[in-house]
């Protein structure tokens, strides 16, 4: 079998970006669940709102890209802060499935509005000037912008990973999913610290939907399968580690990318395979403590 | 005599068990009087179908608590398979280096249509299960959704499922050769008995020893183990039994829609089952029936309003979660301390 290195190379490319959203939207669901103890089921609607609020800022306000890609994560991780303080804390106390199906519920509300305005088919949301056009690399072909996506999606996993195991701020927050009332002794206001922390998992979903924005269009229903692709990611990593998730994450996109080159027909299934194949032999994920 | 309390659950055991009896004898005939009555037929026996997909998928959240997010899976299956028999009954299969069998049985008469959608479920529930109950919670949740979800993308690629199109154009058939489905009067019988048969099966499965080893594994698993019971093994039997009656729901549901379609493996439909129960009642024997007529009545009458639909769904999933987590038969039970 000759190898095409050009549509290996693409292929590859293709799997690193998917490889990023997953990483940042199941570093998200790891953080929220450390953190409030549920499995946000709203975070593939959410990611959806943070491409709309792109779209939105660009069409009837004018604001561009770059400053989207810093206020639409904002914007959105508000508005789970909001439904954090509206909803989610009076379950807190509940059994974890019924986090899993108030999120539910909240995802088929925000996906059914958007789909009653903007239907099911794609907007179109243009790359930004700076990152038009791409490099010839002698062997493949880099669109400029999916290889910012790449970079831009890693540097931003491991900044979360720095402020979360490298800050005080990380400190408190590891403490506090640990043992809660201790920390709330020691005088830290830990319900703020779980509202700003669902506010911190939504907007790292939000950013995925800006910087998806121009590459898969902006859909409604852009984050309704992605997120079930993510649980299995999730599935597969464990939640134990932070690091565990963005590594895992890539690591499956890139496989992913590998699987649509040699063998097209398996690319949609072959995440969740991987997730059968590892529960059969390490049940509590790659990098998951026992719980 | 006590007064019963929320703690105590042994004195109110059998009278609790003949307050299903009742609510059972109630419920009969009620159904058997519905052909009479002038509600739409096609309406009751879809949702005597969801309701028995409803039971099945209970008898796992509500007795073992262990939230299966697709089980849509199961009755998408047996639905493929039963329709596949009925309509064309050839079973191809490849053997690696070796060719392609083909056996063909021509189209198959529904009794045994039905089986091969049981038979279907069966193994689909045998091989999920396995996987899927090697972890606990919320994880169980993520990966029952995603194996439903691998089981989804096989449905569009496989030839016999037609993708898109769905297999349509079902003949009903006549059941051993004596009822003929066609008959609207005779179909709704057939499928009112078939729901019976698994809601006793239910009923005496919750009601059993069996039974009462699930509730205990639900409350506290490590405390099951230490006593000895095989928690693993009865999960698994659980959800095999389980799966398998979701796929006989799906089974029946062929006959009355005459399709059956990527829909049904979607995993909206797993969706769905949950609300049905949630606003049913979790937990309760009669709240998945009364879940399903709400929710299958619900979107009749909103059939025109679209993707509002979905949003309705959803604000009944976050109120029923916040306020009113008993459902509407727990609620009803609470009331007059009974259990329904």
């Amino acid at each position: 079998m000759s190898i095409n290195l050009q549509a290996l190379s693409a292929q590859l490319l293709v799997g690193l970006i998917n490889g990023s959203f997953y990483a940042l939207l199941s570093l998200g669901l790891a953080v929220i669940f450390g953190m409030l103890n549920i499995i946000n089921f709203a975070h593939g609607a959410l990611y959806m709102m943070g491409a709309f609020v792109a779209y939105f800022l660009l069409n009837l306000a004018g604001i561009s890209y770059w400053p989207a890609l810093f206020l639409a994560p904002i914007i959105v991780g508000i508005f789970g802060m909001i439904l954090e303080r509206t909803m989610l804390q009076w379950i807190a106390n509940l059994d974890h499935l019924y986090g899993l199906l108030l999120t539910f519920g909240l995802a088929l509300i925000i996906q059914g509005v958007f789909q009653n305005y903007f239907g099911s088919s794609g907007l179109p949301y243009a790359i930004p000037d700076a990152l038009k056009g791409g490099v010839n690399l002698g062997f493949m072909f880099l669109p400029i912008y999916r290889g910012w996506v790449v970079v831009f999606s890693l540097i931003i996993c491991i900044a979360t990973w720095f402020l979360i195991e490298r800050t005080r701020l990380g400190a408190y927050l590891r403490a506090a999913t640990e043992n809660p009332t201790l920390v709330r002794a020691f005088g830290i206001n830990v319900p703020l610290m779980i509202t700003l922390t669902y506010g911190l998992g939504v907007g790292l979903a939000a950013l995925a939907g800006v910087l998806s924005a121009p590459i898969n269009q902006v859909r409604p229903l852009m984050g309704a399968d992605l997120i079930i692709v993510v649980f299995a990611v999730v599935v597969i990593g464990g939640m134990g580690s932070i690091m565990g998730s963005i590594i895992t994450g890539f690591t499956l996109g890139i496989i992913e990318g590998l699987t649509k080159y040699f063998y097209p027909e398996a690319s949609n299934t072959v995440v969740f395979v991987l997730m059968v194949l590892v529960l059969l032999v390490k049940p509590s994920g790659l990098t998951g403590r026992t719980n | 005599m006590t007064t019963i309390t929320e703690n105590s659950i042994p004195t109110a055991q059998t009278r609790g068990t003949k307050d299903e009896m009742v609510a059972f004898v109630i419920m009969t005939v009620l159904l058997v009087a519905v052909p009479f009555s002038g509600l739409y037929p096609f309406f009751v026996m879809q949702a005597l179908c969801f309701a028995l997909f409803a039971c099945a998928f209970n008898l796992l959240l509500g007795y073992v608590g262990l939230l299966s997010f697709g089980h849509a899976m199961f009755m998408g299956t047996a639905g493929y398979v039963t329709a596949h028999m009925a309509k064309v009954g050839t079973i191809g299969f490849k053997v690696p280096l070796i060719g392609e069998f083909m056996i063909n049985m021509g189209p198959l008469s529904p009794e045994l249509s039905i089986v091969f959608g049981l038979v279907a479920a069966l193994v689909l529930s045998v091989l999920t299960g396995l996987v899927a109950i090697r972890r606990q919670g919320i994880y169980f949740a993520m990966i029952t959704l995603a194996l439903s979800q691998l089981i989804f993308f096989l449905y569009l690629q496989t030839p016999f499922t037609h993708g898109e199109d769905g297999i349509q154009g079902i003949p009903q058939g006549k059941l051993f050769g004596l009822f003929d489905l066609s008959k609207p009067f005779t179909l709704y019988y057939v499928i009112l008995v078939g729901f019976l048969i698994g809601f006793l099966i239910i009923f005496r499965a919750i009601n059993s020893p069996f039974g009462e080893v699930l509730k205990a594994i639900r409350e506290n698993e490590p405390r099951a183990v230490s006593l000895g019971y095989k928690a693993d093994q009865y999960k698994l039997l659980a959800f095999i039994l389980s799966g398998t009656l979701a796929g006989f729901a799906g089974a029946l549901k062929v006959f009355v829609a005459q399709n059956a379609s990527l829909t049904d493996v979607h995993w909206t439909m797993s969706g769905e089952v949950v609300l049905i129960v949630l606003v049913g009642g979790l937990g309760t024997l009669y709240g998945p029936v009364v879940g399903a007529f709400v929710i299958i009545a619900m979107q009749q009458y909103l059939a025109g309003f679209g993707q509002w639909v979905t949003v309705i769904q959803g604000v009944i999933f976050v109120v029923c979660v916040l306020t009113f987590r008993r459902g509407v038969v727990g609620e009803i039970g609470h009331l007059f301390k009974r259990s329904l």
